[in-house]
């Protein structure tokens, strides 16, 4: 089977699972539930938003959280000010893409090295932290919107059909404004790697002085790629801010960039569904843990009570339901045993036995990484 | 007058916080180029070991001064051994890696310990200066910094270990030409660097307290120092604490000290923008 | 042979790194339709007097003029989209992609999608790799990669070939193939080529600048640049022998 054809079977196939989720769910589910399945779609846009500017754009980004923050806050204050929420749902993809253009001209026109921009995409969201953290007070408010500080932002309004401020989403309908805009964002993101930005963005990726010799402007495409990205973000951030009703500075933190690059090393760089099905699967880890109480008890059930008598006794650990233990475990394992991700793995395993040569080589990205 | 003495010595402790928070993180980035996102929690757990061998009838100073660095550094070690020296040259693949490790010792911390803040008091409490009083903890915490900063500057100048060093900063084949296994010099520059964070953690903690999520206080301002000060170990975490210490505490002065910290990093990434190489790529090329 | 317009012009070109001078003083003109060798020993400057021209470095004295344009302080794409195009030392090439994508990124600047997907069959056959059109470059064999670069480099379609050693590596064979394909280029374009292989720049025959240290040394055509006394000594020594 050649290329093409795995490729369109792998369209059909996600096109499929997602008609039939947005039609069954709703009925399978109890509200509760498709309330944890609207946020895991919501979260998958914003893995989205870091697969095509990392894994395609091989742009280091670890702060991705500064733009879906961005989103969630921008929403949330224009929308305590206007009441109606076209503007503000425009203004959360608007300001993120916008502040990400400004952040990646500082940096791509700078020439800052992959490895600094790391450090400086992940200075950033710090900065927003602190920042944001710091602005509980009642004199910091934007026109009608109190900031909150770490207290964060309670009872934003809904969305509304545009221009219909009394029809405001409900809980059903926001599951399917999330699997519609998440299905869109995903074909739409293929659609992009055909077209000719999408071909020189992995060509940048590939090589950047090639595209240069050959004319591109790749702090140009960069730009554009980064934006993009910061657009995505953002608007997972609205949809976020209105599936909790709630934002707070957390969204900004560490912790919450860590996530989504978890979710893309997981899934798989320089895939799209690799990050999705990432995103999912961490989440649904993580709240299973969350609700497990992984005490002593279910300590024993796991390793043996030689082994959990060893571990309590000494270490005094008595929760291991903490989600750093495990997200950091999973990093570690996936950068040291599978660094290229579930889903290439997969599809060279599935693809094997059809194959006439050997699979082609994947593209993850593995530049030249100097610091200099 | 007085006021002026005691706003240079919060400027001074300033620098030298940033100095002492940083030099650990510089000689792991300047001598093996590996980015460390765990070294926040390096500095997390010097506060711990000095805090619990405290706890356990071990003079405070001891603990600060000689178990944190040394439990840390054995940890550095262990962490070189069984993760980092399987990532050499895959610059990036270290950065994921190291962040995993942070996030693990978050949790473990977390729950070993517990989700609060373990206080120790600040031995020696204060002074007056005038009308104003200081701390004279917040001095000793100078003293030591530059008596450290003096020892690395003697170390690198005039023994054989620093003579290695140096050839190693300028060229990573230089111990292998030397004849020293390469994965030994690797596994004893990161412990050397991580025994210096738990230093640096140690002396923190009777200021700020410790809690498991402490190092992401610290890690980016260790950071934009680093980076910021270049590959220069010495001449460019002096210079790049100076000058960061010093604007953040002037936007301090003005502000907030939220902001301050905001405007701090703020003025760290222009300063990368337009010096990529950091300071002493620019300046003080040829010192340490 | 009547008079043709100056194509490529140096003035005084020089490039300092710290204490030492990679290039200095260079004045160089190059004529529309030439093809011109360059040769000198290893630091002679060949490689930094190329990215000087490429605005991979920007000259620290002189400047460069394309077509009576100065590009000293140009980018890199900005002299690309001028119409100069470069072939590097170690093969620059786009290795995850396959050899047909390789050469559509060179293709599709500027142009409708038509006309790219055309100029890509033409160049594949040119070169010859057809057959390996869908195989995916970082598998390709060390000639083979030079080839691609080559196409990759024509597939821009640039007025200003810079080949930066096109048969290092290659076989006896191959490098006679690239010699012809060289030529053949040269009907419809200008061209630089650094070359050690003096069997290959006979091949090829044209008019050769000398460099050493940094200057031009001799410019002359190649029977006489072998003769000459000084080019003897600092570089071609036994090599001319052969």
């Amino acid at each position: 089977m050649s290329a093409r054809t795995w490729n369109v079977a792998g369209l059909a196939l996600v096109g499929v699972i997602g008609l039939v989720a947005m039609i069954g769910l709703p009925q399978w589910l109890e509200l509760s539930s498709l309330l944890d399945v609207t946020v895991y779609l919501i979260l998958a846009i914003l893995a989205l938003s870091l697969a095509v500017v990392w894994g395609y754009g091989g742009i280091l980004c670890f702060g991705q959280s500064a733009f879906f923050g961005l989103g969630a806050y921008a929403y949330a204050i224009a929308m305590f000010n206007i009441g109606e929420s076209t503007i503000p749902f425009v203004l959360a993809i608007a300001l993120p893409a916008a502040f990400a253009a400004l952040l990646g001209y500082f940096m791509f026109y700078g020439r800052i090295s992959d490895v600094y921009l790391g450090v400086i995409t992940l200075t950033v969201t710090l900065i927003l932290f602190n920042a944001v953290n710091s602005t509980a007070g009642p004199e910091y408010r934007i026109g009608e919107a109190r900031l909150g500080g770490f207290n964060g932002i309670p009872s934003i309004p809904p969305l509304n059909w545009p221009g219909v401020p009394d029809s405001a989403l409900d809980l059903n309908d926001l599951f399917y404004v999330s699997i519609v805009l998440l299905l869109a964002v995903y074909f739409g993101l293929r659609w992009l790697l055909v077209s000719r930005f999408g071909r020189v963005m992995v060509a940048i990726r590939e090589n950047e002085q090639r595209t240069g010799f050959l004319g591109y402007d790749a702090r140009l495409y960069k730009l554009g790629t980064f934006a993009l990205g910061g657009a995505l973000a953002g608007l997972a951030g609205c949809l976020f801010a209105n599936w909790g009703a709630f934002v707070s500075p957390t969204i900004f933190g560490l912790g919450q960039s860590a996530q989504i690059i978890i979710w893309v090393i997981v899934g798989g760089r320089g895939t799209l569904i690799g990050p999705v099905v990432g995103c999912i699967a961490i989440q649904w880890l993580t709240a299973y843990l969350g609700s497990a109480q992984l005490s002593k008890a279910s300590l024993t059930q796991i390793v043996g009570p030689t082994v959990a008598n060893v571990l309590s006794s000494t270490l005094g650990i008595a929760d291991f339901s903490n989600t750093n233990l495990v997200l950091g475990a999973v990093l570690l394992a996936f950068v040291l045993l599978v660094p290229r991700g579930v889903m290439p793995t997969l599809r060279d395993l599935v693809r094997l036995p059809f194959a006439r040569r050997r699979p082609a080589r994947d593209l993850v990205p593995d530049k030249a990484e100097g610091t200099t | 007058m007085d006021l002026v003495l005691v706003l240079v010595i919060q400027v001074l402790f300033a620098m030298a916080s940033l100095a002492l928070i940083s030099v650990g993180l510089a000689v792991i980035f300047g001598m093996m180029r590996v980015i460390n996102l765990a070294h926040g929690e390096f500095l997390m757990l010097g506060g711990y070991s000095a805090i619990v061998a405290n706890q356990h009838g071990i003079n405070l100073w001891i603990a600060m001064l000689v178990v944190a660095p040394l439990v840390v550094g054995a940890i550095g070690v262990l962490v070189e051994r069984t993760l980092i020296r399987f990532l050499y040259g895959r610059m990036i693949d270290t950065m994921l890696a190291t962040w995993g490790l942070s996030l693990f010792l978050i949790g473990l911390i977390t729950g070993i310990f517990g989700n609060t803040t373990v206080g120790i008091s600040a031995p020696l409490g204060g002074m007056a200066i005038g009308n104003y009083r200081t701390s004279i903890y917040g001095l000793v915490v100078i003293a030591i910094t530059a008596v450290l900063l003096v020892a690395i500057y003697l170390v690198l100048r005039h023994t054989r270990v620093g003579l290695l060093a140096r050839g190693t900063m300028q060229n990573p084949n230089m111990a292998a030409a030397l004849g020293l296994s390469p994965p030994k010099v690797y596994a004893v520059t990161f412990g050397v660097g991580a025994a210096l964070s738990g230093l640096a953690g140690a002396l923190i903690a009777p200021i700020s307290g410790v809690f498991p999520t402490i190092g992401i206080a610290y890690i980016a301002k260790a950071f934009i120092t680093v980076i910021g000060g270049g590959a220069a170990i010495l001449s460019g975490t002096v210079t790049a604490a100076a000058l960061f210490g010093a604007i953040q505490e002037v936007a301090t002065y003005f502000t907030t000290p939220v902001f301050g910290v905001v405007i701090t990093l703020a003025a760290a990434i222009v300063l990368i923008r337009l010096l990529p190489q950091g300071i002493t790529g620019r300046f003080f090329k040829r010192w340490l | 042979m009547t008079e043709r317009a100056l194509l490529l012009e140096t003035m005084d070109l020089g490039m300092r790194f710290g204490g030492v001078e990679a290039v200095s003083g260079v004045n160089f003109r190059l004529t529309e339709g030439e093809l011109r060798c360059l040769i000198g020993p290893n630091g002679a400057g060949k490689s930094t007097f190329f990215k000087l021209l490429t605005g991979q470095l920007f000259p620290t004295s002189g400047k460069v003029l394309y077509r009576g344009r100065d590009i000293s302080g140009a980018e890199t794409h900005e002299v690309a989209r001028l119409g100069i195009g470069i072939k590097t030392q170690v093969p620059s090439v786009f290795d995850g992609l396959s050899v047909r994508e390789n050469i559509w990124i060179a293709a599709c600047r500027g142009r409708s999608t038509r006309r790219a997907n055309e100029t890509v069959d033409t160049i594949l056959s040119r070169i010859a790799m057809v057959g390996a059109a869908d195989r995916v470059v970082g598998q390709l064999a060390h000639g083979q990669r030079q080839w691609l670069e080559l196409g990759i480099v024509l597939a821009a379609e640039p007025e200003l070939i810079l080949l930066d050693e096109p048969a290092a590596g290659m076989t006896h064979e191959e490098v006679a193939r690239t010699a012809e394909l060289i030529r053949e280029i040269n009907r419809t374009r200008s061209l630089i080529v650094v070359e050690h292989d003096m069997q290959f720049i006979r091949m090829i025959a044209s008019k050769v600048t000398v460099l050493d240290r940094g200057r031009v040394l001799v410019e002359d055509s190649m029977e006489n640049i072998l003769r000459h006394p000084t080019v003897r000594d600092v570089y071609l020594g036994k090599r001319v022998a052969a």
